[in-house]
């Protein structure tokens, strides 16, 4: 259990997706205008990268480690299939992502015309991908601490894209100098954002 | 564009310096960010970063301006993410057997190239409409817009931050004497992207066309 939230925590503050890794970056920039679409971008990663990173979790442990295929026969106990592993791991989110699509627009309506677009740009965000190569790095015990890895990082995510967001609808009534309007400014805020962040990096968990 | 066309005409120059200056990917078309910013801290995995990225780009568009009127528009995002995932493998799997030290540091970043949004963004706008020959180029210049901000930025922040270039010492020993601190922070991540705001704000105030205006 203590483990799990040590996972939590270290997910969200102290390896944020943005500022420790620079993933998802690109929706981040481009939908981080308003705080009505950041949260609902953000809400839509948060529910995504908690199915991938497991469903991923699962592909990796029972499909592509070298050995995982031992439960088929003791013939295949050398397969080592890692090498497919972005392939395999990019086809998943990508179905995912549609099948997710489709169940809420099935069953959430209201949610699904909320989320609209975003739903269907998540799969080439690298913040999913993203999630399940660090998943695959970390070497997690169980699927338990990977779906607590996933869904703390689509939360980490999430405040950093509300976060700045917030700023950018107030930096619109400063006097920025010209050349920084806009995307030069949104770096810079993010840089402090980041330095913020930085601050929980000595946190031993 | 006709089939007579020279190869290095200048249409087809414009598509490999456009993207260094005034269609930059990165500082002007925001493409593509995610990888520049993490893989800079140091010059050489700068580098290696680009030309992958470069191999990945044109690789692919290539590939898939040659089928480009057999996809079907459907499932055009799969078709095109199953191409790049290959061709990303195939780097990945030659940076793991020649240059293993600078593949560990890349770490997931090569994987992340299949997600860089600066190949699905030339490849939806570019090559899905293009002939391969013009699509190559238009890989080879985006890369290298790419690839002139990410060595830019490498450099500052190794010279800056460690007082090295590609790993050798280029700050002299008495520097450090009179009281030279290497700045620990420019290593840090925060650092990439106020280096990335800067460089805009240069590139902005040079070039007004690309200001924004009420933002």
């Amino acid at each position: 259990m203590e483990n799990i939230i040590n996972i939590f925590i270290k997910s969200i503050f102290i390896e944020n997706m943005v500022f420790a890794y620079f993933l998802g970056m690109c929706s981040y920039l481009a939908v981080s205008k308003s705080v009505k679409t950041a949260t609902g971008l953000g809400l839509a990663v948060v529910f995504v990268l908690g199915i991938t990173v497991p469903v991923n979790y699962l592909l990796e442990n029972f499909v592509l480690q070298e050995g995982a295929l031992t439960w088929l026969g003791s013939q295949f106990a050398n397969v080592d299939l890692s090498f497919l592993s972005f392939i395999m791991f990019i086809a998943v989110i990508a179905s995912m992502v549609q099948l997710v699509e489709m169940i809420i627009e099935k069953f959430a309506p209201a949610l699904y015309s909320s989320l609209g677009i975003f739903l269907p740009l998540i799969a080439v965000n690298c913040a999913i991908l993203g999630g399940s190569l660090f998943m695959q790095q970390k070497e997690f015990l169980n699927i338990g601490e990977a779906t607590t890895y996933g869904v703390g990082s689509g939360v980490g995510w999430f405040l950093a894209i509300v976060g700045i967001a917030a700023i950018r609808e107030k930096v619109q009534y400063s006097n920025v100098p010209k050349p920084l309007r806009g995307l030069g400014m949104a770096f810079i805020i993010t840089g402090l954002m980041g330095m913020a962040f930085m601050g929980f990096s000595g946190i031993k968990l | 564009m006709s089939d007579k066309e020279a190869f290095f005409s200048k249409n087809n120059l414009r598509l490999l310096t456009d993207p260094l200056g005034k269609q930059n990917p990165i500082t002007v078309q925001v493409l593509g960010i995610c990888s520049a910013l993490a893989v800079t801290a140091q010059l050489k995995p700068s580098v290696v970063m680009t030309l992958s990225v470069m191999v990945v780009l044109a690789l692919s568009n290539v590939i898939v301006s040659l089928l480009r009127n057999t996809i079907p528009n459907r499932i055009r995002i799969i078709v095109q993410l199953v191409i790049v995932a290959s061709l990303v493998i195939l780097v990945d799997q030659v940076l793991k057997a020649f240059m293993y030290d600078v593949s560990k540091q890349l770490s997931v970043f090569v994987g992340l190239i299949i997600t860089n949004c600066i190949i699905m963004g030339r490849l939806e706008a570019f090559a899905l409409g293009n002939k391969p020959g013009a699509a190559f180029l238009d890989g080879i210049g985006n890369a290298a817009g790419y690839g002139v901000i990410l060595i830019i930025v490498g450099f500052f922040r190794e010279l800056l931050g460690a007082g090295t270039l590609w790993g050798f010492q280029v700050i002299p020993e008495g520097f450090y004497d009179f009281g030279y601190v290497n700045n620990g922070l420019m290593v840090l991540s925060p650092m990439a992207l106020i280096t990335v705001g800067i460089i805009i704000w240069v590139q902005r105030s040079k070039n007004h066309e690309l200001v924004e205006e009420n933002k």
